[in-house]
């Protein structure tokens, strides 16, 4: 088995399916840990049990999700070694201790607290139980700043020089840390892990307003997800395009891929909205595009020239295809959450929020909608850069370990069965978790169904009394 | 003023990867031991006694790995493409043992499941760190900075001893960590396991220590030669002093003397086996010179080490002291 296959295919298909699951939790984790800290303040500071309550259904949930992260990214460190091991060498010296100080800074501090979150408030008392959801909170954080200073520096390196031996010698650390499309790439990651995260919680609050499970609850994460949505999502939007702005500085064969331009457009190029990239003929099939709407978004000028994929040689060409879905699966994801944020806060202001059916069911809908745009962003920017593992410097095909292709195959497979087996039972009993919210312990006396129901048909215009 | 980084982060990276094995071992030891006691009660405790800070003891090995990388990259760089398949079989052991720390408490009907997942994974993870301990002692051949051997040149008897001594010794850490931290007869269970187990890991250590010095005559001239001969007599006394209090503290129903003496075994047994290879990282291909960084990366995170290896220590060992003492049965912590 696997004797006729290409050894770096298998590593990449490899390092792509582990990476892959790895950031589903890390980008749901992220955001958990800092809803956590934030309900856990708002217990702290207005005595309302009903943050207590959601702190507690969601550290469970968090702790199940959080192991997962641990134990995927156990794998990925791994891995430069076993099947990049070149890579590992090379740039070793620079990777290295960035990944070195995520050790020191972020992992530390969230195992080192995380016990104390999971288990230990009747210990510790609130005050400093709180400090350690806090801790875990800020390290999740931290460790999200040097893994895509990392990996920021493999897309745009910098404050480097190879030596004899093909290594990459640190010159000037802070050129390395600060690296060109570090500052978008963390920004935009970080508020992808928000909005991840917001959907879910949006997804569960409106699941259970349906089923009338836990009203008083419910509503709360409900409505703070929405917040969430509405702030966050024109934010990320906003961040997106300017990651873009910067891509298209750095890497400009990569938004070449993404926008389908084979062809260089002297006078003003057309944003492709949909198409079938045709990398055989150099060209978008059955393109849909709206003329000079491209060079409008990135270069704010209608007329300005953009230079496309035939401006690069043909085997430093990313693989078109892939990126211009996965772009477009992101981008239409991030207007669909922009859509549901809006429709949110003409609910809010109408007063139906509670109770407008519709809303609910697209949010759950859109429940996973964060963790599939996360992974398409990733595509987008992971094979984008292409054919290069250092972007410009080291290719991949150069980086790969010197090992047979039935190792790297058997593991994959391996990795296969057990991912899909342990991670599978996960996201079930997360899922079951989420469904089973008990019954609200402290409900409000005058709340219910009845009553909502009730409300909102007696005072259908109710956002409007203000007026 | 000369300061010699490599030798430094030598150090470091020794103490990472010691921390790691004395920590995570008695947490695998846990695991490794769950199907010596059957009752689901047992097994709560059990699993309690490490929950809080299993994640906390496996972020040693991340460091130990990442650090690696980082510090002697082309030692990481050769090691782990000649320990193919025993580290992907650690990694999924402990992905396995990782998450049954959670989801053994989400479901009833597949309880036996993460049951399995927990102890299987545990001991996997074990043997495949002394697969790899035996692997490193065997040598890797290094040539044009890239590994030279075959795939399978791990599989030995001598690495398959060294799995089989690393099991038994994480269970004789699981053993007397249990006796220090349970009551009753889940502990009266645990020191009798214990005891079997001392014996087991000194019948281990022995063989092991007589069986390297004749893998490469570096190690023989290591033990026998002048002036590090005076180790080779120091370690075993010091092995049998800790031996006795080992089994005195069994015996006389100590509850956490085995368990310090227990560390105390693997302490030295890891000193000896850095005795032995030092300077090699990569014995007999590798120096740590050979494999070190440039300066410009040592100096960079020796700077952060220096500072936050400190600051971890007081937090772990405070996330220690919060869970201090017996485990109380009832107070059900998940
Ligand atoms: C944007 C964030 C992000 C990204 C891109 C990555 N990770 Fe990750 N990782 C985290 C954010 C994170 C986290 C939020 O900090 C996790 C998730 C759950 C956890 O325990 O920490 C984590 C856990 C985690 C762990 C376990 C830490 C522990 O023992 O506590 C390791 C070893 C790695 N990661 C390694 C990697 C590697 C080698 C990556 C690149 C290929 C990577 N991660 C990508
Ligand atoms: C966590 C989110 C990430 C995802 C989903 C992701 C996704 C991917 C994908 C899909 C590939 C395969 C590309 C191809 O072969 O065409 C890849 C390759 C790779 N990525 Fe990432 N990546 C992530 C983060 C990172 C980070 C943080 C680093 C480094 C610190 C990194 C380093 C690499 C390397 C070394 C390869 C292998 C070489 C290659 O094929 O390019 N990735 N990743
Ligand atoms: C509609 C607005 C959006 C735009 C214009 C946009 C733009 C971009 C661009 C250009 C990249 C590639 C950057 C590069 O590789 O150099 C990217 C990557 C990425 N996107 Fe988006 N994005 C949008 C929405 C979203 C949403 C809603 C999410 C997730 C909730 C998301 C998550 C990501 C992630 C995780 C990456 C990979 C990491 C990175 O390079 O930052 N994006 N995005």
């Amino acid at each position: 088995m696997f004797e006729n296959f290409d050894a770096t295919i298998l590593a990449r298909i490899q390092f792509a399916f582990t990476v892959s699951f790895h950031i589903i939790f890390p980008a749901f984790s992220i955001g958990l840990a800092s809803y956590l800290a934030v309900l856990e303040a708002l217990w702290l500071w207005k005595k309302d049990e009903v943050y207590l309550e959601l702190f507690n259904f969601w550290k469970t949930i968090f702790a199940v999700a959080f192991g997962m992260g641990v134990v995927s990214g156990i794998v990925m460190s791994y891995q430069f070694g076993t099947n990049w091991s070149v890579f590992s060498d090379k740039a070793g010296p620079i990777i290295g201790p960035l990944m070195g100080y995520e050790v020191l800074t972020a992992f530390f501090l969230e195992a080192g607290f995380l016990g104390v979150m999971l288990f230990g408030l009747n210990r510790v008392g609130p005050k400093l139980h709180f400090l350690a959801t806090a801790m875990v909170a800020i390290g999740t954080l931290i460790s999200a700043t040097w893994i895509l200073s990392a990996n920021s520096w493999m897309q745009t390196p910098r404050g480097f020089e190879i030596n004899a031996v093909g290594q990459f010698v640190p010159v000037d650390w802070w050129a390395i840390v600060f690296n060109p499309s570090f500052p978008y790439r963390l920004v935009h990651m970080v508020l992808a892990a928000y909005l991840t995260t917001a959907f879910v919680v949006g997804a569960c609050g409106a699941w259970h307003l349906i089923r009338k499970t836990a009203p008083r609850r419910a509503r709360k994460m409900f409505s703070m997800a929405m917040w969430m949505a509405a702030i966050v999502a024109p934010i990320q939007i906003f961040a997106g395009d300017m990651h873009g702005l910067n891509t298209l500085e750095h890497q400009p064969a990569k938004v070449m891929a993404m926008e389908g331009h084979y062809q260089s457009h002297p006078d003003g190029a057309p944003l492709i909205l949909f198409g079938i990239p045709n990398s055989a003929e150099k060209r978008v099939d059955y393109a849909i595009d709206v003329p000079k709407l491209s060079s409008l978004i990135l270069k704010h000028d209608l007329n300005a020239p953009l230079a496309g994929l035939d401006t690069i040689p043909d085997e430093l060409h990313p693989p078109v295809g892939i990126i211009f879905w996965s772009f477009r699966v992101m981008v239409g994801l991030g207007f669909a959450m922009l859509g549901i944020g809006l429709w949110s806060l003409w609910c809010r202001y109408r007063g139906t929020l509670d109770s407008n059916a519709w809303l609910h069911r697209a949010a759950v809908l859109m429940g996973p909608a964060g963790f599939v745009a996360v992974l398409a962003g990733w595509i987008t920017t992971e094979v984008g850069r292409q054919p290069y593992t250092v972007y410009g410097h080291l290719l991949t095909a150069d980086s790969v370990a010197p090992i047979a292709a039935p190792a790297v195959g058997a593991s994959l497979l391996a990795f296969i069965i057990v991912y899909f087996f342990v991670f599978g039972a996960g996201t079930f009993y997360i899922l079951r978790l989420m469904a089973r919210l008990p019954r609200d312990p402290t409900p409000d006396l005058d709340e219910g169904p009845i009553r909502t129901a009730g409300a909102a048909l007696a005072n259908p215009h109710g956002g409007h009394h203000g007026h | 003023m000369d300061i010699d980084l490599p030798l430094i982060w030598a150090g470091i990276i020794a103490f990472a990867v010691l921390a790691y094995v004395i920590l995570d071992g008695f947490d695998l030891g846990v695991g490794i031991l769950f199907p010596f006691f059957p009752q689901k009660h047992d097994r709560d405790v059990m699993m309690n006694s490490v929950a809080p800070v299993w994640d906390g003891n496996e972020t040693w090995l991340v460091l130990g790995g990442g650090g690696l990388m980082a510090v002697f990259p082309l030692a990481y760089a050769t090691i782990l493409p000649a320990l193919y398949a025993p580290i992907i079989a650690m990694v999924i052991g402990l992905i396995f043992r990782g998450v049954a720390f959670e989801y053994r408490w989400r479901t009833k009907r597949a309880e036996y499941l993460w049951n399995w997942a927990f102890a299987g994974g545990s001991m996997l993870a074990a043997f495949a760190q002394g697969i790899t301990l035996g692997a490193l002692v065997q040598g890797i051949p290094v040539e044009n900075r890239a590994y030279t051997g075959g795939w399978w040149d791990w599989l030995t008897p001598f690495s398959i001893m060294t799995g089989i001594a690393v099991v038994v010794g994480y269970a004789l850490l699981g053993a007397t960590w249990l006796v220090m931290k349970t009551h009753g007869d889940l502990a009266e269970r645990a020191r009798s396991l214990a005891l079997k187990c001392s014996f087991g890991t000194i019948a281990a250590m022995g063989i092991v220590s007589l069986w390297t010095p004749f893998l490469e005559p570096l190690y023989l001239q290591r033990w026998f030669g002048w002036p590090t001969a005076i180790f080779s007599i120091i370690v075993p006394l010091l092995v049998l002093g800790c031996l006795y209090l080992l089994i005195t503290g069994i015996r006389t129903r100590h509850d956490t003397r085995p368990f310090l003496a227990a560390l105390g075994l693997f302490v030295l047994g890891y000193a000896g086996i850095g005795i032995s290879f030092f300077p090699y990282i990569v014995p007999p291909s590798l120096t740590i010179w050979d494999a070190a960084a440039p300066d410009a990366s040592l100096s960079f995170l020796l700077a952060g080490a220096l500072v936050l290896v400190p600051i971890i220590l007081a937090y772990t060992g405070y996330a220690y002291w919060v869970f201090r003492g017996k485990i109380d049965p009832e107070e059900g912590y998940h």
